[in-house]
């Protein structure tokens, strides 16, 4: 993990700051200090409780960021690495939940925006990015097609942990990937995780009908 | 009134049009059904081609020169005398060429920000309260800056968009767009790259342009704001189109008219240059 940190700090050093015209990360710092106003009492909106983290990169984000998300050989291997290491398993070690309760939460797209419940559980909004259940037409197209997921995999045991983990953390599996890191963000909880992974992995799941 | 009544009429044998268009979406094959809601769109588009009075954005226009000419504020002057870019007064081809630079204000402005620039300055009116209702809400009315920003845009209506970027300022602006483009932040880690680097994507069934690269998408996307959205039945503006993605990225309430949002818009007009705009455009 240090080291992936070092590597991280690094690439923004070394990086000619894939951003054309060289906007030091000062500038844009200071962009974001002034654009995105301090929600306080009389300007509540936008309050949540990690506000402040939201206007500052983690080091993947740098990286990715600064690379348009083509990350040279070594720091992918890096960046895979900090995020398997990064996966939390069920303490059961049943990762298969309620797809049903998947289907739910791959149809919600609620959650973490300003106008959302600070309480309120998030959604997946899995269907704004990939087919999932064929019966479901107003799916999104920048994911890959998860129809017949489970089926097309045997529904085999290595292939329900991995997705399991890239539903915790895309970067897992591919680095610098568009998907949210649902787990290691904690978007989503290990139990809607696991719901998540029956939809896509469960014998009974329409997905696999 | 007889245009009002014809434009009513007009208006609402459009609506059942879309919605006929849309409603045929649920009984098709799925190959077809998933595109009816654009195709929809597009029909709704095509009639609106054929007869022009059909499109509600024009009642903004309206609205917007009432406004701009309505004397306001402390000084009790209208917004006549109002510097675009093109001299005081000056609004034919104006918006094709912002944001540019303004020396008066040293900064950076697109259409709207420097409309509220001039309502505080020319007409010494209290914004605070026009800006916290820039964007109207589901079921009101059009607000100030919808319509005033809608009126002056449609005079730049047949232009080519024209990058302004020889003041460093300016560049300074694309630069940082450009970097805003793709800089992944917030919970979910989405840049506007996520969502608009791929030709042909789309969120559920909205297609998304690629705004990443110069070229036809980005003219048909950025050159149509201040647009009528069929969803929301009111006019909306790219200030509002740059928030409303940002809240969807889970990032907090980017400020109207903020130096983000200018250099996102600053960097998307120079992707959309030569572009003609055309407002109030129609969209979803």
């Amino acid at each position: 993990m240090k080291k992936f940190i070092v590597a991280a700090a690094l690439c923004a050093l070394v990086a000619p700051a894939a951003t054309a015209g060289g906007v030091s990360p000062e500038t844009l710092q200071k962009v974001f200090a002034s654009s995105w106003k301090e929600p306080n009492a009389k300007n509540p909106e936008g309050a949540k409780p990690d506000w402040a983290s939201r206007l500052v990169q983690d080091n993947l984000q740098k990286a990715c960021s600064q690379t348009h998300n083509n990350v040279d050989k070594d720091l992918a291997a890096e960046i895979q690495a900090a995020a398997k290491a990064s996966v939390k398993y069920p303490e059961d070690g049943k990762l298969i939940g309620d797809w049903k309760k998947g289907e739910k939460i791959a149809q919600d797209g609620a959650g973490l925006r300003y106008n959302d419940k600070v309480d309120a559980p998030s959604g997946g909004n899995c269907y704004a990015c990939h087919q999932i259940d064929k019966k479901e037409l107003a799916y999104g197209t920048i994911g890959p097609s998860l129809a017949e997921y489970g089926k097309l995999r045997d529904f085999k045991e290595d292939a329900i942990k991995a997705a399991y983990e890239k539903i915790y953390n895309a970067h897992a599996v591919v680095p610098c990937s568009n998907m949210p890191r649902f787990g290691a963000q904690g978007i989503l909880t290990i139990e809607q995780i696991k719901d998540v992974t029956a939809l896509l992995m469960d014998k009974e799941s329409p997905v696999n009908k | 009134m007889a245009f009002r009544q014809s434009f009513a009429a007009r208006a609402l044998s459009a609506a059942v049009g879309l919605g006929a268009a849309l409603g045929i979406g649920f009984t098709t094959p799925a190959a077809h059904a998933e595109q009816d809601a654009s195709k929809g769109i597009e029909e709704y588009r095509k009639m609106m081609a054929a007869d022009p009075f059909s499109n509600p954005g024009l009642l903004a226009i309206d609205a917007g020169e009432a406004l701009w000419k309505k004397a306001r504020g402390t000084k009790n002057v209208s917004l006549e005398t109002c510097d675009l870019g093109k001299g005081p007064g000056v609004l034919a081809g104006a918006v094709a060429e912002m944001p540019r630079y303004f020396a008066d204000a040293d900064k950076v402005m697109d259409v709207e920000r420097r409309i509220v620039w001039c309502m505080e300055n020319i007409q010494g009116l209290d914004t605070k309260d026009i800006v916290k209702k820039a964007f109207s809400g589901a079921g009101q009315d059009n607000s100030e800056m919808e319509v005033l920003a809608t009126y002056v845009s449609a005079q730049s209506n047949g232009m080519p968009l024209k990058p302004q970027l020889s003041h460093p300022k300016e560049k300074e602006a694309f630069d940082i767009g450009e970097a805003l483009f793709f800089t992944r932040a917030g919970p979910f880690d989405f840049s506007c790259q996520t969502c608009h680097s791929v030709s042909g994507t789309r969120i559920r069934l909205q297609e998304l342009p690629d705004l990443s690269k110069p070229g036809k998408e980005a003219q048909l996307a950025v050159a149509t704001w201040p647009a009528y959205r069929v969803s929301t039945n009111s006019m909306k503006t790219m200030q509002h189109r740059m928030a409303d993605c940002y809240r969807q990225m889970r990032m907090p309430k980017v400020g109207f008219g903020s130096d983000a949002v200018t250099a996102l818009v600053t960097y998307l007009i120079k992707q959309a240059e030569g572009g003609k705009v055309e407002v109030p455009a129609l969209k979803r």
